[in-house]
């Protein structure tokens, strides 16, 4: 078999491994814990029923792994159990005929906000940092670059919730540019939907091009310390063409990297940005359910950001594999 | 207009460190003429790369050409713009690096790279020029020219891609090559075919070039007439005839006499003696795979067994299978008769005190964060039990056997010593442990050829003094000659030929060991000329190798 | 459509602009180097850079007040930054002139060779150093104490409603919002520290392990660290948490989280260790101290960690800025450092909706600022050092 596709498919299974054993322990963390979770959640005055319906409920009546086996079947299916949201804690007191809503009709559409944001995000952010990554490694040691080496720094260094007041303030309090809530809905149009998002996806933006243009930076001045740059430059090749033919193709594996692992890091930022600006991603679902401890939501959403981590960094993992010519053209 | 090609002239170049300038070259003279070869030779640090390419009028980053002139066929380089001396590089003036690897570009062809240059400078079409690449494969001797350029650089072994540089240096028929010692990442059977095809094909279109090197040997074989550097100064500059016969300078000629040492024969051993080390049919395996087969060899009380093979023959894998950081599958090393455990970890600290090990870098086998006399220290406290007083001065007695003052040297650090001065810390620390026995491995292969002969000369002096038996592991033939009692030869993990030197280095012997003997450069200047007529134009290197095996 | 119109003309005005800059060079120096080779997208950069430059200043000068008396935030925030980093490197610039004359001889030479940076940072630590050891002999007021007026604006004005003894004014609960940050230094910066060195007393100690002795307790120390690095670390200690607030509230959720986030933190540390270990490891003199027969003890604490020590200290910088910005989100969230203790990240959450009075009141929306402000400058000035220790460390490779 062509070794590369070898190689992928171990990453493959390797990621799916992964995603496997973080799902055991995201289920373990919550459920393994010594005393009885269900008194906890309710309080030292919850009614023995209530007591018993979130028992039955979570099934803690039943052993840990089929519990685990049967919460993970269910998310397989798309199944995430029933979120007990406070207004819902009813229907575990009387009987079950009450509306329930379930953690996958909650996480859905805020799925799909919170993949708006960071897209936004991301065209804003890879092409701006890419670029001025280049530009730096290209310049390094200019006062472009040294400008630019204080920027970032003190950008990757400020908290994203000061980043974002400090854009609501310049844009919109002192000048009205855009909104400083980003209250979105689902039959908004495109273009409003863009304006009320553009804010938070600034704010992501700020964090993330410092840490991607600092990598990239790095990337591109290590290649072009490299003995075929230099001969490249001895053959008298143009300066354009060193990079573009020379450094590009041999860039591109460092690239990949960079823009996968930072994109990864966005979901970090996603959480706080969106509780500042009351954005109705996941990010602010996942607090909100932490502050009343609604578990199967936590737990869901928990594995919903490792498996977009994890598939991230394995994104980047074979997209290197891909550009890397020794691998590409075997021995 | 001058009848030099390139006319170097009180050419100054600085580099910067720590903020300020230092000098790299103190203005230094350099003439070339058309068709001719200047071999530019010196230690490490003389300058010499650095030279090479500023005749390019190319500086690396950090480095400045402060002042003096570089004229080529009458061009000013230092006055051109960016884009003149661009037109210049690549047409005119080629360059072939040290690491052919490093220096192709992984994600292309060799051909597509070797038509850069003619279709970049409208030389000729790519067709055209690939066609011509294919021929210069073939004067090359390259294996399958049709083929190979379409290979990409890591598909392609080390000695193959230097002559597929030197052919892409080749591309637009420069008037001037720049050689950066291009055979010295190589072994010695594989270096003599580059250095072959090298001459032919500067012989041939009648090419100037600059052959940059450390080795005396090789540039013999290269160069009309050799220039000798040493830390950014010019020595001297001769014929190269001229200069091997009847040298001027007080530091050539220390330079050409290191090749003369050779220790005094010792009588051979009485038959039934006790050797110190006796290996027997040793096997080990890294993994799966075995790297030595059924090595078996014996070293006695106060000689010198030295172990020689290209690189990947096993030579430093018996030293770890006597070290016991690698056990071996089967077989058995034994100590003055005793069989020593296989793994160190189970040996008894005496037996670890009896064999000790002098490493190839020294950089790497002392910590940096300790004073010199915390190390040489150690194995005292550890094995005598020496403290305080005792121990201080049991160390000052160390340094003084290898001839270090004591007094000025205790507290430094190892940074704050030169290699040679490093490498004898080394030797103490092994004799501070008062071992029968001493591993070198390759312990002179990464300094100067003066300190390394000094190392040499020291390793003979406490033989004689305390009686130690030494297993020297080197590449090198000249240290062989040098200090070998005994010699082991060998090649892909096993022993080829063994036997006291003096057989060695007298015919007949083993098909591979005289092809290694006879594949290190002499300082004759006719010694290629004369190799290649006796082993026939295909029988040299590499070819040679796949032949046998 | 206009707008692009506009930047477009720019575009060319300042490429116009680069062409005849690079001529008058050219002609002005008689052809240098510098000039001669100069690429037009090179000139286009410089006279980008000098007519932003220009704009800024230009910018600086406009007046702060209307001609009716009405403030022009914007003018006075820019202002504000503009002396901000002014004054910032002033002072940076005169405690290296100090550093440089006073003290030893290596921290003279220390000093020499710092750039304006490094020395900021420094100063800036030392600083938040002594404000957090003498934090209670600062402050004018306790960090608890709740006084009668909520609310006040700060200035200290009482015509602007603002008082004296409350200069940057009372929270929503009426506690000093002055006292409240210099305690903050105390609660914040102290708790991150903590958290840092459990990270690293754990990742240390087994990440060298791993490496020393390598074989099944590396592999199963390392796949573990793969799994719960797997996981965004933010997202977990939010799932940590959540558990553990299940059992404990208070104070004894902050415990809690110091020891959810050292744990998770370490896994990192744990990485760079066994990585610099391993690096160690292989060197000759490591070799040859085991063929001697040393112990591991001796190993790990004489051979490997004296040549550790550098890489380590630089990690040490990184993560507690990593640390201290994870506590800060997670206190912003409302999950982190519990109240009464006084913490920059809570009070950036309480005092956030003063942000909305900036274009009539600047002072009272700098105050969430202040705080948020407070967090980034701490990890400004240890990356600014981190950043200087790892390039002197690097060498001339760049």
């Amino acid at each position: 078999m062509n070794p590369v596709i070898k190689i992928i498919l171990q990453r493959l299974a390797l990621g799916l491994l992964t995603l496997f054993i973080v799902s055991i322990v995201i289920f373990a963390a919550v459920n393994m814990l010594p005393g009885d979770f269900a008194e906890a959640i309710l309080g030292q005055g919850a009614t023995p029923e209530a007591v018993a319906a979130i028992r039955r409920d979570l099934g803690l009546d039943q052993d840990p792994v089929t519990r685990y086996l049967q919460w993970l079947a269910g998310a397989l299916q798309g199944d995430l159990g029933n979120s007990f949201a406070q207004a819902n804690f009813a229907s575990f007191v009387g009987d079950d005929s009450g509306v329930r809503t379930t953690v996958a009709q909650q996480i859905a559409p805020r799925f799909a906000n919170t993949m708006f944001l960071a897209g936004v995000t991301a065209a804003i952010a890879v092409p701006f940092a890419v670029t001025l990554g280049v530009l730096a490694a290209l310049y390094r040691n200019s006062v472009f670059d040294k400008v630019a080496n204080i920027s970032t720094l003190t950008s990757i260094s400020s908290p994203e919730f000061f980043l974002a007041y400090v854009l609501i303030l310049f844009l919109a309090v002192l000048n009205p540019l855009l909104p400083s809530l980003s209250n979105i809905y689902a039959d908004m149009g495109f273009a409003e939907r863009l304006q009320k998002t553009l804010l938070p996806a600034l704010t992501l933006t700020l964090v993330v091009t410092a840490h991607m243009m600092r990598m990239t930076r790095a990337a591109i001045i290590n290649l072009l310390a490299s003995p075929y740059i230099e001969m490249a430059r001895l053959k008298g090749i143009k300066p354009m063409r060193v990079i573009v033919h020379h450094a590009l193709p041999n860039a591109l594996a460092p690239i990949i990297n960079v823009i996968a692992l930072n994109l990864a890091y966005l979901i970090t930022g996603v959480v706080v940005v969106e509780v500042v600006f009351v954005y109705p991603g996941i990010g602010q679902l996942f607090v909100d359910s932490v502050k009343i401890r609604d578990i199967p939501v936590v737990q869901a959403c928990c594995l919903i950001f490792a498996a977009a981590y994890i598939l991230l960094n394995l994104t980047a993992d074979i997209l290197s594999i891909l550009s890397n010519p020794r691998l590409r053209h075997p021995k | 207009m001058s009848d030099f090609l390139v006319e170097m002239r009180d050419v100054r170049i600085e580099g910067r460190s720590d903020e300020t300038w230092m000098p790299i070259i103190n203005g230094v003279d350099l003439t070339l003429k058309k068709g001719e070869v200047l071999g530019l030779i010196g230690e490490s640090g003389a300058g010499k790369s650095t030279l090479g390419l500023a005749a390019m009028g190319f500086c690396r980053d950090g480095v400045r050409i402060s002042g003096g002139s570089v004229m080529f066929d009458g061009i000013d380089l230092l006055a051109a713009s960016a884009e003149q001396k661009r037109q210049l590089l690549g047409k005119r003036i080629a360059y072939v690096a040290q690491s052919a690897a490093a220096s192709f570009n992984p994600a292309h062809k060799l051909i597509d790279q070797h038509t850069e240059a003619p279709v970049q400078h409208s030389v000729s079409g790519k067709a055209d020029s690939a066609a011509d690449g294919i021929e210069l494969y073939r004067k090359l001797r390259l294996p399958n020219p049709e083929e190979i350029g379409f290979r990409y650089p890591h598909q392609v072994s080390g000695g193959q891609l230097q002559r597929a540089m030197t052919a892409m240096a080749m591309a637009c028929r420069p008037d001037l090559i720049i050689f950066d010692e291009p055979t010295t990442a190589l072994d010695v059977t594989t270096q003599i075919e580059v250095l072959a095809s090298i001459r032919q094909i500067v012989e041939e279109f009648d090419t100037a070039a600059i052959y940059i090197t450390h080795d005396l040997a090789v540039v013999a074989q290269m160069a009309d007439r050799i220039k000798v550097l040493l830390k950014g100064d010019e020595v001297e500059e001769a014929e190269t005839r001229t200069m091997l016969s009847a040298p001027t300078q007080d530091y050539t000629k220390s330079l050409w006499a290191v090749r003369a040492f050779e220790r005094p024969e010792k009588p051979p051993v009485a038959t039934d003696a006790t050797p110190v080390i006796s290996v027997q049919g040793v096997t080990a395996a890294y993994g799966t795979v075995d790297v030595l087969k059924n090595v078996s060899f014996d070293i006695h009380a106060g000689r010198t067994v030295a172990v020689v093979g290209e690189s990947g023959s096993g030579k430093s894998t018996t030293a770890r299978c006597i070290t016991g950081l690698l056990p071996p599958r089967l077989g058995i090393i034994e100590l003055d008769g005793e069989p020593l455990p296989l793994d160190y970890r189970k040996r008894s600290k005496e037996q670890l005190r009896q064999v000790q090990m002098i490493y190839q870098m020294a950089d790497t086998a002392l910590n940096p964060r300790k004073s010199i006399g915390e190390i040489i220290g150690r194995p005292v406290e550890f094995y005598m039990g020496l403290r305080g007083a005792a121990k201080r001065k049991r160390v000052a007695e160390l340094m003084d056997q290898i001839e270090l003052p004591a007094d000025q040297y205790i507290d430094r650090l190892p940074s704050e010593l030169s290699g040679g001065q490093k490498q004898r810390i080394g030797i103490a620390r092994a004799l501070a442990a008062e071992p029968k026995f001493i591993i070198c491995d390759e312990v002179t292969s990464a300094l100067d050829q003066l300190v390394a002969e000094g190392i040499l000369k020291l390793l003979a002096r406490l033989q004689d003094e305390l009686g130690l038996s030494y297993m020297f592991i080197t590449h090198d033939l000249a240290t062989v000659r040098a200090i070998a009692d005994e010699v082991v030869v060998m090649k892909d993990g096993l022993v080829v030929e063994q036997g006291p030197k003096r057989d060695m280095f007298k015919p007949p012997h083993h098909a591979y060991t005289d092809l290694l003997l006879s594949s290190v450069p002499e300082m004759d200047p006719d010694w290629l000329t004369n190799l290649l007529k006796e082993r026939g134009v295909d029988n040299i290197g590499d070819a040679a190798v796949d032949k046998m095996s | 459509m206009s707008t692009v119109l506009w930047s477009l003309g720019a575009i060319v005005v300042l490429l116009a602009g680069g062409w005849v800059m690079r001529l008058a060079g050219q002609s002005l120096t008689g052809n240098k180097p510098f000039f001669r080779d100069m690429p037009l997208a090179v000139a286009f950069g410089y006279v980008l850079g000098a007519a932003l430059l220009l704009f800024g200043i230009w910018y600086y000068f406009q007046p702060a007040v209307t001609a009716d008396g009405v403030p022009v935030a914007s003018v006075q925030f820019f202002r504000w930054a503009v002396q901000g980093v002014l004054i910032g490197a002033a002072a940076a610039f005169v405690f290296r002139l100090i550093g440089r004359t006073l003290g030893t001889a290596g921290s003279r030479k220390m000093f020499r060779q710092m750039p304006l940076t490094a020395a900021f940072g420094v100063l800036v630590i030392l600083i938040y150093a002594l404000l957090a050891i003498f934090a209670p002999a600062l402050a004018p007021h306790g960090q608890e104490e709740v006084f009668g007026q909520a609310n006040i604006v700060p200035g200290g004005n009482p015509a602007l409603g603002g008082n004296p003894d409350f200069p940057l004014g009372t929270d929503q609960i009426g506690r000093d919002i002055l006292s409240r940050l210099i305690y903050g230094a105390q609660n914040t910066v102290g708790i991150a520290f903590a958290t840092t060195l459990l990270a690293f007393v754990l990742g240390g100690t087994f990440g060298f392990l791993a490496a020393t002795l390598r074989g099944w307790m590396d592999q199963v120390l390392s796949r573990m660290v793969d799994v719960l690095m797997a996981i965004p670390s933010l997202i977990f200690s939010l799932l940590l948490i959540t558990v553990a607030s299940a059992w404990v509230s208070g104070f004894g959720l902050t415990v809690a989280m110091v020891v959810i986030i050292a744990v998770i933190d370490s896994t990192r540390v744990f990485r760079l260790a066994r990585a610099v270990g391993m690096n160690i490891v292989v060197m000759d003199y490591i070799e040859a101290a085991k063929l001697r027969g040393e112990g591991l003890p001796y190993l790990i604490f004489r051979e490997i960690l004296p040549n550790a020590t550098a890489p380590l200290l630089a990690e040490f910088g990184l993560r507690f800025c990593f640390v201290f910005l994870t506590i800060s989100a997670l206190s912003f969230l409302g999950l982190g450092i519990q109240p009464p203790l006084a913490d920059w990240g809570t009070m950036v959450k309480d005092l956030s909706a003063f942000i909305n009075y900036a274009s009539f009141a600047p002072l009272a929306a700098s105050v969430p600022l202040l705080a948020a402000g407070a967090i980034a400058l701490l990890t400004v000035a240890v990356n600014f050092v981190v950043d200087w220790m790892l390039n002197r460390s690097s060498g001339l490779k760049d």
